[in-house]
């Protein structure tokens, strides 16, 4: 009985294997840990992407706790308009902007969990020019995107080489660079970075206490397995 | 037969309790005076941890109702409410979410347990009904909880799984309108699913869980042997000589698997809450939205059986309903099972070759018609849909044929081990 137990959990994981999404993303793994990282990408994200979307689970004193910001630095910094420290992070776009951008700019609290935060990075490293969509830009990883290429000025203007084919297995679109814009190609890498992993905490603020309580619960329960274990194996000694 | 107050005649405090209420006669007819068979594995685990988890559920879902708000337009902010306002709100929910994945193994295994060492044959046929019972009655509450959080995997799960009903011939329309209270999923449709998660199914299930434990306790425990430990007894004391008292002995060794359940339990909650999607699905952390469909429409992880079976039973007369029939009826041959296994053996320990070649069939069907549920169709998964669904049935068959002509080991006196 014990090998057709091992058959079956060996299938049960194989069950678990997840399937291919239709364009590669580029990989990327996001440090919560990294408390200067954070704090960049929330300065970029209020510079860049707070004017039109929001974060209205996180209010602004909760990040600032969380990133070691102060309610000073918080109001003098990022901020902007009348919003109190205590308020959630809303946006100044109104409701009428369906009309501009054809939709209204989603709130961004999940979206690192909604699409997975290596798409997030993979989106924002790969604005191309497109002379047949309206803004001039496109998207492999969102087809006729309605979002202006906003970080044009940093990352400059690229063009798509080889168009991506869905199915997986492929390679990630691949691109060239035709106007340099004001930050390295490395350097706009790290920027997407830093912003991609704000994005992964912004999407779940109690993940600090998640991980630090994690060590600890397990050491606590494999010390409880070894008592109870020895426990069984004491009260056990008479049976045969 | 009249009931005798306080029949182990205690005194004092106890037995003036005893005098009024059965205490000190539950506690060892259920624990201390309860032979269970010597013999469990690790396949007897199961039994507790799903009780574990039901209390896990329960009070979790206790501390969840405090902060969540039902309702089309509160639900999900509630739900994120209590991920990053609430104390320990994250981990309210994450026990909660994880526990209901947890559950589905458990009962799983613990099913699997069952038709392994047949222990749903004479006279335990009415643990495993009620047993079925919990079963179908843990789906319709999975299903429920499923929908609360108003993300748009919940939405559309939602509007898949009500619209079975819509197939049903001639009524179905208004069925469906009538269980959804609306002509789409909509706030009526959720606050009724609410009502029956946290109230109707829970009532229930609790019910069925006691009448579960209460029937085991009369006819005694099963074991990996298949043999009856009450035909030989001690002949002063009565006791199963194969029987050891379930507290301390199996107390204390349930422990271990609590133990050993929890780190498992503790690792993917404080470690990947998410379970890689199959907890938490990524299109559920956008809001309910009947104008955008997911890509796939996935039903959770432990309905991937039925949904691939959904699936591939080919539409007659324009019309699912034959796939709904067949889906159903995977769940009521459940049901069955005591009356279709004639073999004169319990145990797969004493089955001949065939009969255990049926039964890791069986099982690998299972596995593979879950995954088929959970990805994307294509003409050869369809195909092995079809063949996997013949299998699920086929297996129930087999109970029924195989034991016609196929040749069992002597069962021994006592149990081994």
């Amino acid at each position: 009985m014990k090998r057709l137990a091992i058959v079956l959990s060996g299938l049960l994981l194989a069950a678990t294997a997840a399937h291919a999404q239709e364009v590669p993303t580029l990989p990327f793994k996001a440090d919560i840990g990294n408390q200067a990282s954070l704090q960049r990408g929330a300065r970029d994200f209020m510079a860049y992407c707070s004017g039109c979307h929001s974060l209205k689970y996180l209010r602004y004193n909760r990040m600032g706790q969380d990133l070691g910001i102060s309610d000073e630095l918080l109001k003098k910094n990022l901020i902007l308009g009348a919003a109190k420290v205590g308020d959630p992070i809303a946006t100044a776009m109104p409701a009428q902007s369906v009309d501009w951008f054809g939709r209204v700019p989603p709130d961004l609290s999940l979206e690192t969990k909604a699409k997975g935060a290596d798409w997030v990075y993979s989106y924002l490293m790969s604005f191309y020019l497109d002379g047949t969509r309206p803004l001039g830009v496109n998207n492999p990883y969102l087809p006729g995107v309605s979002m202006p290429a906003v970080l044009g000025e940093l990352q400059g203007w690229q063009e798509m080489e080889a168009p991506a084919k869905g199915e997986g297995g492929e390679a990630a679109p691949h691109f060239k660079l035709v106007q340099p814009g004001t930050l390295s190609p490395e350097e706009y890498r790290d920027f997407v970075g830093d912003l991609t992993n704000f994005m992964v905490y912004a999407s779940e603020p109690t993940a600090f206490e998640r991980l630090g309580l994690g060590w600890k619960v397990l050491a606590y329960l494999f010390l409880l397995l070894i008592l109870t274990y020895l426990l069984k194996k004491e009260f056990w000694r008479d049976i045969h | 037969m009249a009931i005798i107050p306080n029949p182990h005649k205690t005194t004092g405090l106890l037995g003036w309790i005893d005098d009024r209420f059965p205490l000190t006669k539950l506690w060892k007819d259920h624990l201390a005076e309860y032979y269970a068979p010597k013999n469990f594995n690790f396949w007897y685990f199961f039994g507790s941890l799903a009780l574990l988890v039901l209390v896990n559920q329960l009070l979790t879902g206790i501390f969840l109702t405090m902060n969540y708000k039902p309702g089309a337009d509160t639900a999900f902010d509630s739900v994120q409410y209590i991920m990053r306002d609430v104390p320990y709100g994250w981990l309210i929910r994450y026990l909660h979410a994880t526990g209901a994945t947890a559950f589905f193994v458990v009962v799983y295994a613990h099913m699997f347990r069952g038709i392994m060492y047949g222990s749903h044959r004479k006279p335990r046929e009415l643990i495993w009904v009620f047993g079925a019972l919990i079963y179908l009655c843990l789906m319709a509450e999975a299903f429920c909880g499923y929908v609360l959080p108003w993300g748009n995997m919940s939405y559309w799960g939602a509007e898949v799984i009500i619209s079975l009903f819509g197939t049903v011939p001639y009524i179905g329309d208004a069925l469906q309108t009538w269980i959804q209270g609306d002509f789409s999923p909509a706030d009526a449709t959720l606050n009724r699913l609410f009502s029956m998660h946290v109230i109707a199914l829970p009532f229930v299930l609790v019910g069925l869980v006691a009448a579960h434990i209460i029937a085991l306790h009369e006819v005694g425990s099963n074991n990996p042997d298949g043999v009856e430990i009450k035909k030989k007894k001690d002949p002063v004391t009565h006791i199963p000589l194969d029987g050891i008292p379930f507290h301390p002995y199996y107390t204390v060794k349930d422990l271990v698997g609590v133990a050993g359940f929890l780190i498992i339990f503790a690792a993917v909650i404080l470690f990947a809450p998410e379970g890689g999607g199959m907890v938490l699905e990524k299109p559920n952390f956008i809001p309910a939205n009947p104008q955008v469909t997911p890509d796939e429409i996935t039903p959770a992880w432990y309905f991937g059986v039925f949904y691939a079976m959904l699936r591939g039973v080919p539409s007659m007369f324009n019309s699912q309903f034959p796939g709904v029939v067949v889906m159903f009826a995977a769940v009521l041959i459940l049901f069955f099972l005591p009356w279709l296994d004639r073999s004169p053996v319990k145990s797969i320990r004493y089955k001949g070759t065939l009969s255990k070649i049926a039964l890791v069939l069986f099982a690998a069907d299972f596995v593979m018609l879950n995954y088929l549920g959970m990805n994307k169709p294509d003409p050869t998964r369809t195909l092995l849909a079809r063949i996997g669904t013949v299998v699920y049935f086929g297996f129930f068959i087999s109970l029924w044929l195989i034991p016609k002509f196929e040749k069992t080991k002597p069962e021994p006196e006592r149990v081994t081990e």
